[in-house]
């Protein structure tokens, strides 16, 4: 999930990565770095999140290549949806949530999309995962607007862990990125390993 | 030597690498993620001066709300505005597509484009795909020969119409429809009418909601009222949910200090060289 603060974003996500039923490790990075300032968090079938980030990446540095400059958030979500919407018949499995602050602005930006590229953004925050419904009540109850960097941490990292324990394929750890205009802070959480 | 890794260069269109591993999946009983649709309630009017357009805010992702206020009316040029039910993604890449398509045409042929253009190209498009790019849309715009107004169906045909509706939430919005219109109709009464029909499938549609959106187009200039109406309105929140800093318990902390770069432009006054 990503969350937007008072100049600031963050973006959390869980460290399972299992079969079913079946856990196979605890310690599955499903948040990538796209650029200094720039997140994506890709849940859904671990081969997919692999090979779209990968894809994405070249592509991303090309665009870096060709313009000879970093990325705007904007702009990189709509590369995104068009990666996913060319495999609109046959997608992949991911559903991603993208956080990141505007290169030269420093405006915050968080959006996420559906598996075949919708892209979807908002002014508060965007879930996506196993847990979707659970995590929707969360940050419905518990995210205001303009949240200092530290509540940020605490408001997302609770949100994020009171929806996964309520969720019996997600879990087992957690990572918290917080995105703030001169430093990345990220944070892995203590939480239930079961 | 081996090959070293294929590089691949996006090259557009449709690429159906997936498909036989994404079924072999789905035998294998593998739930896959729903997309979002936009179960949706759009509406479309011809008054006396041109077009009204409007939309519902509401993307549903099976019964869960996605996004409480997306944008249904797209912009296809800057008077042709297109309003889409159906699948999201496909509602917003088909409109896209059409767009960049109609605005290579005008720069070729140097005219306003005109809204039967855009109909034909939408057909056209839908039709190659035999419906399975689920995008039903009403199309709208004023041109030189006077305000038009289609609805496009997944499947690929068209209805010329001076009214239309579509989306889930198209049998509320009409009932108005058909209560109220009149041709030659004045501004007002045209945006009065086409606000009643999109609260109409609002309040009785499951799959619409939250607010209204409205774009009036006339010949000189168009309007796009975006969130003309808050239907809905979000509840007043009664207590705050803050926690204590610290909290939450973490186990590491990494900080990444990220160096800014410092650009220094410095404008000096210089004398022109006019010799």
């Amino acid at each position: 999930m990503a969350m937007k603060g008072k100049d600031c974003v963050a973006i959390a996500a869980d460290r399972r990565f299992g079969v079913q039923a079946q856990t196979v490790s605890m310690d599955f990075d499903k948040i990538f770095e796209m650029g200094p300032h720039l997140y994506i968090g890709l849940p859904g079938l671990a081969t997919d999140v692999q090979t779209v980030s990968q894809r994405l990446n070249f592509r991303l540095k090309m665009y870096e290549l060709r313009e000879n400059r970093k990325i705007k958030p904007k702009t990189f979500m709509s590369m995104v949806s068009n990666l996913l919407y060319e495999r609109r018949f046959g997608p992949y499995f991911v559903e991603p949530v993208i956080a990141g602050l505007d290169p030269k602005t420093f405006q915050p930006f968080i959006a996420s999309m559906d598996l075949i590229g919708c892209p979807m953004i908002t002014d508060d925050f965007v879930v996506s995962g196993t847990c979707s419904e659970q995590m929707y009540g969360m940050c419905e109850s518990l995210w205001e607007p303009n949240l200092e960097p530290e509540d940020l941490f605490e408001t997302i990292s609770q949100a994020l862990m009171n929806a996964f324990d309520r969720d019996a394929v997600s879990g087992w750890g957690a990572v918290v990125y917080i995105i703030e205009k001169d430093k990345v802070t990220k944070r892995l959480l203590k939480t239930r390993m079961d | 030597m081996a090959s070293t890794v294929a590089v691949e260069l996006p090259h557009g269109g449709f690429s159906f690498d997936n498909c036989k591993r994404n079924a072999l999946l789905e035998d294998k009983g593998f739930k896959a993620p729903k997309a979002y649709k936009t179960g949706t309630t759009i509406a479309g009017i011809i008054f006396k001066d041109g077009v009204v357009l409007g939309a519902d805010t509401r993307a549903t992702e099976d019964t869960v709300v996605a996004d409480k206020n997306c944008e249904k009316i797209h912009y296809i040029s800057s008077n042709i505005y297109c309003c889409g039910a159906g699948t999201a993604a496909d509602t917003e890449m088909t409109t896209q597509m059409i767009a960049s398509k109609l605005e290579l045409h005008r720069l070729e042929t140097s005219r306003k484009p005109r809204v039967c253009t855009a109909n034909r190209l939408l057909k056209q498009m839908l039709y190659r795909y035999h419906g399975y790019i689920s995008a039903a849309l009403v199309l709208g715009g004023v041109d030189s020969t006077g305000p038009h107004l289609y609805s496009v169906w997944p499947h690929g045909s068209t209805d010329k119409l001076p009214y239309v509706t579509m989306g889930s939430g198209s049998l509320a919005a009409m009932a108005v429809f058909e209560d109220r219109f009149k041709p030659e109709m004045e501004r007002e009464e045209a945006m009065k009418l086409v606000q009643d029909a999109i609260r109409a499938g609002i309040f009785n549609d499951l799959g619409s909601g939250s607010n209204v959106d409205l774009c009036i187009i006339t010949k000189d200039k168009t309007d796009y009222l975006r969130t003309y109406q808050e239907a809905n309105l979000k509840g007043v929140r009664q207590g705050t949910y803050r926690y204590k800093r610290g909290t939450s318990a973490v186990l590491k902390t990494e900080v990444k200090k990220i160096v800014l770069e410092v650009i220094d432009t410095q404008v000096k006054p210089q004398a022109m060289d006019t010799d």
